[in-house]
Order: structure tokens, then C-alpha cells, then sequence
């Protein structure tokens, strides 16, 4: 059995996205229970997986017994346990979020859809992290994206189309670059896995067509997860979906799509190739900084509290890329980190606005006057995760932080320092802002909101959230347990396959 | 060397063409359609690059015939490879599931707004958000 897991980590919610339209016919409820079941169980296998890759490395499967590089194989190692633990525990906390939420916000009649697509989309995730097959990676990307464009659709804002039609737009090219570098890649060497690939691309890494391939990559990649001047479909998207979805784009989609360039860049290529061959250190260096201020900045101009995660997300991306940049193994661990990190905390804090969303009706910041009172437990979530955004020690921001300022220092890149400790300074800004409405302001006269009475949401809603918060300081104290994954993770990056 | 660069290698000048021409329609059109139609000629120039890549000088089909068989020297024929068909197959696959999101999402926008004009949907977002 456990010698299947690394398929069935993709089997149980595709097969259980088909078995929801089924069930949908006969038993609405059922599409719920089944979503919920199906994350669960996947993040089961996970946690195994990744266990299992800890303690006798990697992990190979072959599809229908075919060897590799002839047949597809799917590759389980210390990073693709590591991501796919997260995700599928961000995909879980989300689906057990989504029962009364989506009834409300999404509708009735499209509940089935939903959690059918939903399912779909992490599918698509989950395939692409455990995929050790390039083309195969292409195919699982596509069938996140289209998800994705369908599940930022499912709303009830007006404006969520548009944004769907311009997400799609610009993700279909990006999808479609990434094509493109597999088929030049291919054209070269002939295979399509990745672990062949590293072999046989050595001795051709001056050619241009290994160049044009990088490039395609990551040009195509950068697309999807929005990095700095290709993020502009991202802040629709993200802002107008329904909470639950913006929360699975953000925790998920943007993290597994910066996986597949961590894993195009690692695996496929080498460090030598990305850090001597071409310039790519050199151009993160110049657009991670503007991503990181230029997202914080615009954040705090932002008075929609969900337009404000978005742009913070493109910051977050920075970071992470910064470490990417840097070339050595803690900063390599402070991205890896911050990748888990953000996953958590923005993810969290988008259920948050869309617990917020479903009770009030409130997007205007300003208007959270006194909800300190009158939805504690979401406000205290919102606060923890709101801190570990900032980087406050004993939460899980500062880890990440201290690790990339660390790796900075090892690079002899000091005046990253400011800049790492400048755009905290901004995040404290925008997140206190939230905060001190919500805390230090008495509460909106009832007139304000006719006829309703504040109270906290539904339980279901609130479990998610508080286990998210309680993950954050967890990790921020007991950080050794994020660390060891990150650390190992990263010197196998670094140190070959 | 100029016309060497373009006989040569005039498969992909007319791939890039065909990309460049679709990649305008995307970016530049305002009209809804359009740019799904520019989207479909952007993916079509990718998989003819693909099919390009797959030919080599006199090959034949991939077909192994049964009176060929066991007579056939390795090396005498040579074949197209049929993987980057295959592969392109699947890609085809993809892009008409994008196009169908596409045109379920334009029929939507079209109910919402009564425009498929990009301009005049963003003017009409601005008027009531």
C-alpha cells in the first residue's frame, strides 16, 4: 500500500472530485463531506510521504511500471515531502472552512460545483509537486490553472469575471511559456524527465537554446506566481474571489507554482548553472527589492481589507525570491521557510477576512471599529497571523526573517539588511492599522449595520483559523521543526540529487 | 549568412510569426473574442514547433510494418519521432479546455455587462463598482 502513495497523493481527490458530481445528484450535503475527507486523507498520505522520504530519501514511482526516463516517474524527496505536507494541510483547513461559507457567499445552487472544481484544483497541486516527469508538470499545471480561473469565477462580485477572463489570459501565456522552455529542452536532449535531464544539460549549458529555455521558465513561472512586474492579474483575482478561494490562490497556488521554478532551477538545472551561467541572481537582486516595497507600500494605501493581503502577497513573493537569489543554503532555508510561512499566514488571514466578509459585510478596514469585541476569536487569530506577517518573534515570520537576514549576512550582501528591516517596518504599518481599528476604537453605533447584530462565526470557520494561528506560534517557538525540513531540503538543493 | 539564417531555419520564422501575431491579439485587442481567438494562434504556433521539431530529413511515418519486420536494419529507416505528436496531442487537449473556460467566462461577462468591449466594461466597473 504505502509503496502507492506517491500516486495516490493525486488519485484520492481526482477520483473524489468525479465521485462528488455523482454524489451531488442525489445528495448536496454529501459534496462537502467528501471534499473534506478526500484533503484529509491526502494530507495523511502526506505526512507518510514525508516520513517516509525523511528517514530513506527519495522516493521513485513508476506510472504503470514503465522505467524511468521512458516512463513518467514521480519523485517523492525532502523537498517535494516538505511542500506537499504544506499544501495539503492548507488545501484541508480550507475544504473544513468552506461548509458554511461557501453556502453563503457562493450559493446554493453552485455548492456542488465548487467543491468538484476545488478538488480539481488540488489535484493539479499536488500532481505538479510530485511529479518528477517536466511534461507531466505542464499537464498538472494547466489543470490547477483552469480550476483556479473557474473557482475565482464562482463568486457573487461582479467584478470576479473580469478578473477570471484577465487571470486567464495572462495565465495561459505563462502556462504556454512554460511549453515552450519543455520543448526546447526537449528538442536538445530528447527526454522529458528531470532527473535525465540534469545529466545530459551540462555539457550544453552555453548553448541558446538551453538559455531560451531557462528564460521561457522563468518568464512563464514568474507569470503564475506573480512576481513583481507580472503580478498585475493577481490583485482582481485575489481581491474579488470569494475568501475561501483567495486563500487557497495565496497559500497554495502562488507557493506550489514557486515550487515548480525551485524545482526547474534545482533539479532540472544545477546551482551552477543558475548561479554562474546566467544572470539570474543578478536580476531577483533588482526586482525582489521592488516587489518587497513596492507590495508593502501599496498595501498600506489599500482601505479593502482583502486588496491589501493581495498586494502584501506580492511583497511576501519577494522575500522569497531574495532568497532564492542569494546562493546559499540559510537563505536557501529562510525561503523554503517562508514558503510554509506564508502559506500559514496568508492563508489564515484570508479565511479571517472572509469570516469577517460572511458575519458583516465589511470590506472597508475603517469599519472594523470595535470588532476586537465583538469577534474575538477571529480578531486574536487575526492579530497572531497579522504579527507573524511582520516578523515579531515567537511566530513562525520571524524564523523565515531572521533566516533570510542571516543568509544575507553569509552572501556579504549587508545592505539587504535595512531593506529586510524597512519593509517589516511597512508591514507593521498596514497590519496595525487593521488592528488598532478593531481593538482601540469603540464600536460603530448599531445604525451603522440595521438590524444585525455582530456575533462570531459559525464554529466550523473559526476551528481553521484558530488551528492556523496555533501552527504559527507553534513553529515560532519550537522552530527547530520547520528548520530541520527547510535545512534539509535546501542542502539537498544545493548539494545535487 | 542572412538568407542561410532565414531558409534555414524558416520553420521557426513562421512560428515566431504565427506566436507574435497571436501575442499582439492578446495584448492589443479590446474586444473579448478576440483576444480568445489571438490566445488559440498563440497555442497553435507553439504546437507546430513541437511537430517541427519531431521531423528529420526523409523520415517516414512511425509505423512499423509486418514485412519489415526482423529485415529491418537499424539505421536504413528512419522515422519521425512520434513522441512530441503524442505530447502535442495532450496539449490540444489543454487548449481547448482554455478556450471553453474562456468562452463560458465572455458569456458571462456578456449577461453581466450587456458589452464584451473591454473599455466599456472597465468604464462600466468604475460607474458602479
Amino acid at each position: 500500500m504505502s509503496e502507492h502513495l506517491p500516486i495516490l497523493v493525486v488519485l484520492i481527490p481526482l477520483f473524489c472530485a468525479l465521485l462528488i458530481f455523482l454524489a451531488g445528484v442525489f445528495q448536496k450535503r454529501a459534496a462537502w463531506a467528501i471534499a473534506s475527507l478526500a484533503t484529509f486523507l491526502a494530507f495523511a498520505a502526506s505526512v507518510k510521504l514525508l516520513a517516509l522520504a525523511t528517514a530513506g530519501g527519495r522516493i521513485s514511482y513508476r506510472l504503470g511500471g514503465w522505467e524511468p526516463p521512458w516512463g513518467i516517474e514521480y519523485v517523492v524527496d525532502y523537498l517535494s515531502g516538505y511542500v506537499l505536507t504544506i499544501i495539503s494541510f492548507i488545501a484541508f483547513m480550507i475544504a473544513v472552512f468552506s461548509r458554511d461559507y461557501v453556502k453563503k457567499q457562493v450559493g446554493l445552487d453552485r455548492e456542488v460545483n465548487f467543491y468538484a472544481i476545488y478538488l480539481l484544483l488540488i489535484t493539479g497541486l499536488l500532481g505538479m509537486i510530485v511529479t518528477g516527469d517536466i511534461f507531466n508538470l505542464y499537464v498538472f499545471l494547466e489543470i490547477a490553472s483552469l480550476a483556479g480561473y473557474a473557482l475565482v469565477a464562482v463568486g457573487k462580485k461582479k467584478g470576479a469575471i473580469v478578473a477570471s477572463y484577465n487571470y486567464l489570459i495572462l495565465g495561459t501565456i505563462g502556462a504556454v511559456f512554460v511549453l515552450l522552455g519543455i520543448g526546447h529542452l526537449y528538442m536538445v536532449t530528447g527526454t522529458l524527465n528531470m532527473a535525465d535531464l540534469r545529466g545530459l544539460l551540462p555539457g550544453l549549458y552555453h548553448s541558446k537554446v538551453v538559455l531560451t529555455a531557462f528564460a521561457f521558465f522563468v518568464i512563464g513561472f514568474g507569470l503564475k506566481f506573480a512576481l513583481f512586474p507580472l503580478h498585475t492579474w493577481l490583485l482582481s483575482a485575489h481581491s474579488l474571489a470569494p475568501s475561501a478561494v483567495s486563500s487557497i490562490l495565496a497559500a497554495a497556488v502562488l507557493k506550489v507554482n514557486v515550487y515548480a521554478l525551485i524545482r526547474v532551477m534545482f533539479t532540472v538545472y544545477t546551482p551552477e548553472f543558475i548561479y554562474n551561467v546566467v544572470p539570474l541572481a543578478e536580476i531577483f537582486f533588482i526586482i525582489a527589492p521592488v516587489a518587497i516595497l513596492a507590495g508593502s507600500i501599496m498595501a498600506i494605501a489599500q482601505t479593502n481589507i482583502k486588496r491589501m493581503l493581495a498586494y502584501s502577497s506580492i511583497g511576501q513573493i519577494g522575500y522569497i525570491t531574495l532568497g532564492l537569489a542569494l546562493a546559499n543554503e540559510t537563505a536557501l532555508t529562510g525561503s523554503l521557510i517562508h514558503i510554509l510561512n506564508h502559506a500559514l499566514m496568508k492563508g489564515g488571514l484570508f479565511l479571517i477576512a472572509g469570516c469577517i466578509i460572511y458575519q458583516t459585510d465589511i470590506y472597508d478596514i475603517s469599519r472594523l471599529k470595535g470588532m476586537g469585541r465583538k469577534m474575538p476569536v477571529t480578531m486574536a487569530a487575526f492579530t497572531i497571523c497579522g504579527l507573524s506577517m511582520i516578523g515579531v518573534p515567537l511566530t513562525v515570520g520571524f524564523i523565515s526573517k531572521w533566516y533570510l537576514a542571516l543568509g544575507v549576512l553569509e552572501a556579504g550582501r549587508w545592505y539587504f539588511i535595512p531593506l529586510i528591516l524597512v519593509s517589516s517596518l511597512l508591514t507593521a504599518v498596514y497590519f496595525w492599522r487593521v488592528i488598532e481599528w478593531a481593538y482601540f476604537h469603540k464600536a460603530a453605533s448599531e445604525e451603522a449595520l440595521p438590524g444585525r447584530k455582530i456575533a462570531e462565526a459559525p464554529v466550523l470557520m473559526l476551528i481553521p483559523i484558530g488551528i492556523i494561528a496555533l501552527f504559527c506560534l507553534i513553529f515560532g517557538t519550537a522552530a527547530f521543526i520547520p528548520e530541520e525540513f527547510a535545512r534539509r531540503a535546501a542542502e539537498f538543493l544545493l548539494g545535487g540529487i | 549568412m542572412m538568407i542561410e539564417l532565414i531558409q534555414g531555419k524558416y520553420v521557426y520564422w513562421f512560428y515566431i510569426t504565427l506566436m507574435m501575431i497571436g501575442f499582439y491579439a492578446m495584448i492589443a485587442k479590446g474586444n473579448l473574442i478576440k483576444k480568445i481567438i489571438g490566445l488559440n494562434i498563440f497555442q497553435t504556433a507553439v504546437f507546430l514547433f513541437y511537430i517541427s521539431i519531431a521531423v528529420s530529413e526523409g523520415s517516414t511515418a512511425p509505423i512499423m510494418l509486418a514485412e519489415s519486420y526482423g529485415s529491418l536494419d537499424a539505421g536504413t529507416v528512419t522515422y519521425t519521432n512520434p513522441l512530441p505528436h503524442v505530447l502535442i496531442l495532450t496539449a490540444i487537449v489543454v487548449g481547448v479546455s482554455v478556450t471553453a473556460v474562456a468562452l463560458a467566462l465572455v458569456i458571462r461577462i456578456y449577461k453581466t455587462y450587456g458589452t464584451i468591449d473591454e473599455d466599456r466594461i472597465a468604464r462600466l466597473e468604475q460607474e458602479s463598482p
